[in-house]
Parts: C-alpha cells; sequence; structure tokens
C-alpha cells in the first residue's frame, strides 16, 4: 500500500527550508566519494546537479542522449529565467514570486515547495553571473529585466532571445570543471530505457548504446532523472525532436507515481502550421507580448490582408477581456482566448492563427528599439514564414509546450520509489496546473544548484543504501526485457511508419486532450488510443537492426511510452470534474467562459500507480494552502 | 500561400559505418516550398520506411537554429548555401523546381563518420572539458549585481558566446582548423571579469587538447566565419592568438624563475 507524504517541514512558510537544511542528515566529505549517483539527462536540472554533486565529492555516472550535454532541450528556451531580486526596486520580493507562482498555478501546487523556489531565485542568478553567463545589462553596467505573462512586476533575467543556451552553457561547464577533476563521468548517446529497482529501491539503470546498440548495465546508490517534458505525445509541439518520456515513463511502469499527466501547458505565441510535412512548432518568446498587440478583425472571415484592416475593426481582444494584464496574461487564459476567437471564424483569413503586431510599438519606442529587443526573434520569423515582421504582423497560433505534470516527488524531490529522485520539467512539484513564463529554468537550476545536494546526502545517511553489482538476476531481467522489446519492434514488419502513428496520436490528443476537454471527448480518446496502440504493436515497420545506428527504432521505443501515457493523460483529464489552469473541461466554466475550478472536491495532486493491464490507481495529495487563499483567479 | 511542389534529384551520402566505404545515393524527391529541408529528409525517410528500407541517417532536435545537432553539407556548403543560419533553418522555397542537391556529411579527420550524415563531434567537448570553464563552486557567489559590467564588454562576450558547436566552421576549412569554435569559446570567458583569474591557463590547456585532437591550424582563410551560422567573428581567433602568446609568455617567465 502507497502513502504519499509530502515530508513537508513544519513552521512558518518562510523558514521551513532553512530548519529542514538543518535537519537533514549529512555525509561526511571523506566518504562522498563512496557513493555513486546516477544522473540521467543533461539540461538544466541534470547538468546542474551533475556539477553540484560532484563539487560535494560525490561520484557522479551522467548519461544523455545527445552526442553532447549542449544539446539538451533546455538550449532552446528563449525569454528568460524569473528571480525575486527586485533590482528594478518595484515592488517584487518572494513572497510576491512565491504569491504569483501558487496563483498562476491556479492553486494546484505545493506551497512549501513554491516557495522554496522562490526564496532560492535570487542564488541562481548570482550563480550564473559567477560562471560568466551573458545576462542582458543596462549602461551603467548592471542588470537587465523584463517582464513576462502572469507578472506585474519586470524580475525576468535573460539574454537576448536565448537565455537557455546561456544558462545551459553555464551548467555544462560547470559539469565539465567536474569532468575535467574526475568527479563525473559522462556518458553520452546512451538512452535510458529502463529503470532497475531491487526491493523497493532505485538502484540502476539500463541504457542501450545508440551506437553500438549495446544494452548496457549502470548501477548506482541512486538514480536521479532529469530528463525533461512530454508535450511531445502531441507529435506536433515546441519541443525538440528527441525530447521524450521514455525514461519517467519506464520508471513509473517499475512503481513511480505518475502526478498531474493532464497539466499541460498549451502556449500562445508560436507559429501556426503551414502543411502536412511539418516536423515540429516554432515558439515565439513570450517576451514579444511586451510590446506586441494581439489582435483579430472584428469581422468573421475577413479575408483582408492585416494592414489593410483599419483600427476601428480590429479587435484587441486580450486588452479588451483582461485590461489590467492585457497582453500579459498568463498563457493559459491567452492560449484559450485565442482559441475562441478563431472558432467564432475571426482568426487569420478565418483560419487558425491571431496577429501578434509591433506596428504601434514601433511607432512609440523606434525601430531601433524592437531591433535590440526582438532583433533575433523577428528574424527567425521571416526565415521561416518568409514575412517581415517589421512591416506586417506576425500571425502566431497556440502549440503544445511545457507539460506542468511529471513523477510525484515529495518535499526532498524524491519519489515514492526510495532513490529514485527526479528534477526539472521531469517532476511534476511547483507550477501547479499552469506554469508562469521563465519560471522552468528557474526551477531546473533551483533543483540542482540548491536543492539536490542537500537533499540527496539525507537520503545516503539515513536510508544506507547500498551498491548492488550489475551481475544482480534483477539487473539481468531488465536487460533481458529491453532486449526482448527491441526484437520484438524489429520484427513486426508491418505497414506503418512510426511518424506515421504517431501523428495520429497527436490528432487524437490535440483535438480531445488539448485547449479544451469533455467527457465525451475523453472517453472516445481513450478508446482510440487503446486501439492504436494495438495496431502498433501488429502494423509498425521498424527496418533495420538493432545493432547499430537506428533513429526509427530509438522513435519507435518513445512512441509505445506515448501510446501509454496518452491513456493515462485522458484518465486523469476526465477524473478532474473541474476546470483549472491548463486544464479546461468544456462541462466547468463560468458564463463568461472563464475555467470554474472546484476547490471542494479537487485540491488535491492526482498521483497515478501503475497496475497490470493498464489500469492504475488514484492516490491523492491534499493541497493546503495556508498563506495564499484559493480565490477566483482573475486577471481582468 | 504558394501551393507549387518542388520536383528534386537528392544526391545523398551514405555509408554504413565508420570503417565502410560510402558513395552517393539518388533520390527523387516532391516537396511543398513551405517545407524545411530537414522535413524534406524527414518525408523521403517515411518514404523508405514505408517500403522497409532503412532511412537516411542525420541529425537534429530543436530545428530552431540552436542546439547545434544538425549539420549538413548541401551542394558543397555546410549548412547550405543561405548564410547565417542552420541547416535546419533552411527552407525549401531558397530552392527551385529541377534542381540537383548534393547532400554530404560535416567532413574533417577530428569528426569521423558514424553513419550516413551523422559524424563524431565529440572533440569539441573533450577541448571545453579542459579548462573551459570558470571555476565558480555553487553557494559561495556574492550579489550578481556587484561587479558591474559594461554593456559593451558583456555583448561582446555574448556575441561569442553565441556559438552552437555545430562545427561547420571546422568543416568548412581547409585545414579541419577548430579555431573559430575555440576562440568563441576561450573570448567569452576570457572578457568578462569572472573569466580573469583563470585566463592564460585555460587557453594553454584548451590549445593543447585542439592539438592533440588532430584539429588543424589556421592559415587565415576566413572560410569559417563565411559558413558560421551565428556569424562568429574571426577577430576572437586573433584575441585567442594574444592571449596564447601571453600565456606561454607567462609560462616561460615562471620557469625561468
Ligand atoms: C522553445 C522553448 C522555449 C522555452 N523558453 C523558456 C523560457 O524562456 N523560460 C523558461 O523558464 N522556460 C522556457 N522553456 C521551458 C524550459 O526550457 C524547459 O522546461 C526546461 O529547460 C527543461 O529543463 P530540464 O533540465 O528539465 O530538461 P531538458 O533540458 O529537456 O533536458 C533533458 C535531458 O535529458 C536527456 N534525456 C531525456 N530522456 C533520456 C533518456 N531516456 N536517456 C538518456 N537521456 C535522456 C536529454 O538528453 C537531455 O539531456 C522553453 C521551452 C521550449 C520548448
Ligand atoms: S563558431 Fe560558428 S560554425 Fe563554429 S561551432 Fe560555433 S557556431 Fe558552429
Ligand atoms: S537542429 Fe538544433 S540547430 Fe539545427
Amino acid at each position: 500500500m502507497i502513502k504519499l507524504e509530502s515530508k513537508v517541514p513544519s513552521g512558518n512558510i518562510s523558514e521551513k527550508w532553512t530548519n529542514h537544511k538543518f535537519n537533514l542528515k549529512l555525509i561526511n566529505p571523506a566518504n562522498k566519494r563512496k557513493y555513486t549517483i546516477i544522473v540521467v539527462g543533461t539540461g538544466l536540472a541534470g547538468a546542474s546537479a551533475s556539477a553540484t554533486l560532484g563539487e560535494l565529492g560525490y561520484n557522479v555516472l551522467t548519461f544523455t542522449f545527445h552526442d553532447s550535454a549542449r544539446r539538451a532541450h533546455s538550449i532552446a528556451a528563449q525569454g528568460g529565467i524569473n528571480a525575486a531580486k527586485n533590482y528594478q526596486n518595484d515592488g517584487d520580493s518572494v513572497y510576491r514570486l512565491f504569491y504569483d507562482t501558487v496563483k498562476g498555478g491556479d492553486f494546484r501546487a505545493r506551497e512549501a515547495n513554491v516557495y522554496r523556489l522562490a526564496e532560492v531565485s535570487g542564488n541562481i542568478i548570482d550563480q550564473c553571473v559567477s560562471q560568466g553567463v551573458p545576462f542582458a545589462r543596462e549602461y551603467g553596467g548592471l542588470l537587465d529585466n523584463r517582464s513576462f505573462g502572469g507578472a506585474q512586476v519586470s524580475r525576468t533575467f535573460y539574454a537576448r532571445g536565448q537565455t537557455g543556451q546561456q544558462l545551459l552553457i553555464g551548467a555544462v561547464a560547470s559539469m565539465n570543471r567536474q569532468i575535467d577533476l574526475g568527479t563525473v563521468k559522462l556518458f553520452t548517446r546512451r538512452e535510458m530505457l529502463d529503470l532497475v529497482v531491487i526491493d523497493g529501491q532505485a538502484k540502476g539503470i539500463v541504457v542501450r548504446n545508440l551506437v553500438t546498440g549495446e544494452i548496457e548495465k549502470y548501477s548506482a546508490h541512486a538514480v536521479v532523472l532529469a530528463t525533461g517534458g512530454y508535450s511531445n505525445v502531441f507529435f506536433l509541439s515546441t519541443n525538440a525532436m528527441n525530447c521524450n518520456t521514455t525514461a519517467i515513463w519506464r520508471s513509473h511502469k517499475r512503481g513511480a507515481l505518475f502526478a498531474n499527466p493532464c497539466f499541460t501547458q498549451i502556449h500562445p505565441t508560436c507559429l501556426p502550421l503551414h502543411g502536412e510535412s511539418q516536423s515540429k512548432l516554432t515558439l515565439m518568446s513570450e517576451s514579444l507580448r511586451n510590446d506586441g498587440r494581439v489582435w483579430v478583425s472584428k469581422i468573421k472571415n475577413d479575408m483582408r490582408q492585416p494592414n489593410d484592416i483599419p483600427e476601428e475593426e480590429r479587435d484587441y481582444y486580450l486588452e479588451r477581456k483582461y485590461p489590467s494584464f492585457g497582453n500579459l496574461s498568463p498563457r493559459d487564459i491567452s492560449s484559450r482566448a485565442a482559441k475562441e476567437v478563431c472558432d467564432e471564424g475571426r482568426g487569420v483569413l478565418g483560419g487558425e492563427a491571431v496577429y501578434l503586431d509591433f506596428r504601434d510599438a514601433i511607432k512609440r519606442l523606434g525601430r531601433n528599439v524592437i531591433e535590440e529587443r526582438y532583433g533575433n526573434l523577428f528574424e527567425i520569423y521571416e526565415t521561416i514564414t518568409g514575412d517581415n515582421p517589421y512591416q506586417v504582423p506576425m500571425k502566431i497560433y497556440p502549440a503544445p509546450h511545457y507539460t506542468m505534470g511529471g513523477l510525484w516527488v515529495d518535499y526532498n524531490l524524491m519519489s515514492n520509489l526510495p532513490g529514485l529522485f527526479v528534477l526539472g520539467e521531469a517532476n511534476f512539484s511547483d507550477h501547479g496546473a499552469n506554469r508562469l513564463g521563465a519560471s522552468a529554468l528557474m526551477q531546473g537550476l533551483a533543483d540542482g544548484y540548491f536543492i539536490i545536494p542537500y537533499t540527496m546526502g539525507d537520503y545516503l545517511a539515513s536510508y544506507k543504501p547500498t551498491l548492488v553489482d550489475t551481475s544482480h538476476p534483477e539487473f539481468e531481467k531488465v536487460k533481458n526485457e529491453v532486449q526482448e522489446t527491441t526484437k520484438k519492434l524489429l520484427s513486426i514488419k508491418g505497414k506503418r511508419t512510426v511518424d506515421d502513428i504517431h501523428k495520429q496520436l497527436g490528432r487524437i490528443m490535440w483535438d480531445k486532450v488539448g485547449m479544451a476537454r469533455n467527457e465525451k471527448g475523453l472517453k472516445e480518446a481513450i478508446s482510440q488510443i487503446r486501439n492504436l496502440r494495438e495496431e502498433f504493436w501488429t502494423s509498425v515497420n521498424v527496418p533495420g537492426s538493432g545493432d547499430d545506428v537506428n533513429q526509427t527504432l530509438e522513435r519507435a521505443g518513445r512512441l509505445i511510452d506515448y501510446l501509454e501515457l496518452g491513456e493515462l493523460m485522458a484518465i486523469d483529464a476526465l477524473n478532474r470534474n473541474e476546470s483549472c489552469g491548463g486544464h479546461f473541461r468544456e462541462e466547468y466554466q463560468y458564463e463568461d467562459g472563464e475555467a470554474k475550478r472546484d476547490d471542494e472536491n479537487y485540491s488535491y495532486v492526482a498521483a497515478w500507480e501503475f497496475k497490470e493491464n493498464f489500469n492504475w490507481e488514484l492516490h491523492k495529495e491534499n493541497l493546503v494552502f495556508e498563506y495564499v487563499k484559493p480565490a477566483v483567479r482573475s486577471y481582468k | 500561400m504558394e501551393t507549387k511542389i518542388l520536383k528534386l534529384k537528392l544526391k545523398i551520402w551514405r555509408q554504413k559505418n565508420a570503417n565502410s566505404v560510402g558513395s552517393f545515393v539518388d533520390y527523387d524527391v516532391s516537396v511543398s516550398p513551405d517545407a524545411s529541408f530537414l522535413e524534406m529528409l524527414d518525408e523521403l525517410n517515411n518514404k523508405l520506411e514505408s517500403q522497409g528500407l532503412e532511412p537516411v541517417v542525420f541529425e537534429s532536435d530543436c530545428r530552431e537554429g540552436i542546439c547545434g545537432t544538425c549539420g549538413l553539407v548541401i551542394n558543397g556548403q555546410p549548412h547550405g548555401p543561405i548564410p547565417r543560419i542552420a541547416t535546419c533553418q533552411l527552407h525549401m522555397r531558397n530552392f527551385k523546381d529541377g534542381d540537383t542537391i548534393w547532400i554530404e556529411p560535416f567532413r574533417a579527420k577530428a569528426f569521423p563518420v558514424i553513419k550516413d550524415l551523422m559524424v563524431d563531434r565529440s572533440g569539441f567537448d573533450k577541448i571545453l572539458q579542459a579548462g573551459g570553464y570558470i571555476s565558480a563552486n555553487v553557494g559561495g557567489a556574492q550579489d550578481a549585481n556587484m561587479i558591474p559590467i559594461p554593456k559593451d564588454v558583456a555583448s561582446e562576450a555574448f556575441d561569442a558566446a553565441a556559438c552552437i558547436g555545430c562545427g561547420a566552421c571546422v568543416a568548412a576549412c581547409k585545414n579541419a582548423s577548430a579555431m573559430l569554435f575555440v576562440s568563441a569559446k576561450i573570448s567569452h570567458l576570457g572578457l568578462l571579469p569572472q573569466g580573469q583569474p583563470e585566463r592564460y591557463r585555460r587557453v594553454d590547456r584548451m590549445i593543447k587538447v585542439m592539438d592533440e585532437l588532430g584539429f588543424g591550424s589556421c592559415t587565415n582563410t576566413y572560410a569559417c566565419e563565411a559558413e558560421c551560422p551565428k556569424g562568429i567573428s574571426v577577430k576572437f581567433i586573433a584575441r585567442m592568438n594574444r592571449d596564447y602568446i601571453a600565456a606561454k609568455l607567462k609560462s616561460k617567465t615562471l620557469e625561468q624563475v
């Protein structure tokens, strides 16, 4: 019987983390090197964790399927990273960042975790600057800030439009230093395909060497997963092509609970779809909403070019509906508003897109200022679409972007399986039902630099886990299972390609488990996904062998997991009879179309336990709000 | 949007593994001008897979020009004909109906082919693991605004830090030199106040490893800058050379003491 213990320490919220750090057990410096820790992932969360654990003296084995640590998906983050520094003297504080995040998450996050995140946010910026991250600066040489959706203060630090890249280069450099010093050993082009659990504790992983095809076993005293999010379940998303859910999903099937799988974020400012061959969707940073104005025509199926639509016939719908936050309304709200106007037939040329217009900002600030702020984003836009956004408004549409759900973790970031820690986007912990812009980078680095180094020591000191040899029968068993799956995939030789089936899954997810959901659609989705899963196992075609590079085999393996996770997302969405954050159930809305939360019945984290034959058991962690009192989330 | 379909002939390098001999194989494709270059290859691969044939191995991830994973030589040019973009940002509207397109991997002694268009660029990381960092432990950092950095200095450091580690500079260079990449890394850290304490040790160690890995020397032809998707300037190579000489002088002086 699983008992969910959040392990949130007692005491005033502002003292919890300090007290907890004091109470956590320590490992003596000379003993640290006797402990081996596996870290999977080298994004912001994984690279920062590897670096910090290495600095402390642990023996760290780090894995990534990429050829280089610097290619992790974190590299693509554009907009920025939040921190409660209050350098702008505009009223920011740890408490305000905490408050904004709890409210932004629509009261479905754990208060204590969010407070801790806000509390360490300032140290993240200090740490990054000391590593040489070239954040944007003002003429006086001090750090510059901008604002992001869901906040009324300027607390976002940025490095042109490439913040994720610069932060990741910094974190990877810190990890490289530990590789240089010999505490971290990095294994590239290795994909984790399973978790080894012995006597209920995480003891190691099984990976595929993506070059030789060999299945390798690694054991450790503890395993840290920092493997990112699962937006690619939708096939088309803003995530990189190879982002996947394999590490966390297969750990889920080995006993780790999966929390709030249906909480996914649809980002409002992405490029609209161009055609069938499309492989991914491109995000246009939300920072553009600082100066761009979002609008559509007041008339249905308006076939005029945007510059021919006069001012009085334009509907700046975000400014109209949410006057105090306007174009900077939170993501879930902005996305839904775009869907609404497009469903009314008022999208660009009657289709699925809205305008993001810089005309007024260019008039007010001059082209130079706009170029300085967004030059590279404008270039990206022009290379992809062939349109020049200085002259014609951008066309944007919402797209799957981030997954708030993930493996359940306690306050120590440990899953219900002792020895299995989960960091970054892969866990469920801090963003509730909706993540605020520029908070994912903050969370990844908070987890890796400032939380895991403390909580890992406590685990090792309290549980005293042993190191199991990889010749242990359980390692052999897991390895055999992995090899069997590979063999099976290669032997089906059916008629459908992996991408073809993935696209079909994506369509089901987008139509029925996407921006708006209802009972009927979700039930249909569940049965369609089950059928598609069966079809996959009888009609997929994976050419080639398992003994060398086989990218189709890699994608097929990832799709197995999406075909299972997709079902659980629908089940979770069906269970949650309320609308909150990114989860909008059409049955639960106010007359004006705003989301209707049900705090009485759903103020809990839904943590799902995997049972035989694709059944899941629901465990609930009740959420208590002592500081930020749940209220209707209004941005009007 | 244009709906015209382009019919193209592709000549793609196929090579089973590092030890086998590769050759060009012809493929005919039809593609929308709105598709990206890599989406065209996706479509080709999808077709090959549906016939039970092994698809063309090529790498990509972000498809936004930032991760540096993609990298093909297209008609003789790393990242293709359009300046300042990575392969994944190239769109088919830049080609004409009936064109023949040659597609090859990045070629360099230090970048051996793994399969088809996939190469091993791990040499870059080995160089970075030999000092390409600032030693700053977590926990000890002072407030981020304690050391003001003039905007132009921060901006120049950023220009260098914009490198995506793709390796096009090496592929473009007749000597397969990695100087542009290494100088970008060294300048990023060496321009910032935080990078000063290790400035000379860093350049010394990184260049040593670069030489050991078999990257060639720089003879100032500047093909690297022309093909670099991020427009990294060769002025950083000059800067690195100055630092390298200073490092050598310093270590000489130390030896004499
Ligand atoms: C286009 C875009 C823009 C964004 N912009 C912002 C922004 O401006 N601000 C913000 O705060 N957030 C932003 N985000 C969100 C943010 O970038 C991510 O949530 C965050 O970077 C995730 O970091 P991570 O370390 O958890 O995972 P990732 O960076 O995704 O890293 C995952 C790592 O795990 C490895 N991995 C995964 N599975 C396996 C496996 N099975 N075996 C081995 N290795 C594996 C990968 O190789 C990789 O190294 C953006 C996201 C996108 C898509
Ligand atoms: S210097 Fe330019 S070409 Fe060379 S690796 Fe960096 S981004 Fe690529
Ligand atoms: S795929 Fe990331 S730069 Fe091209």
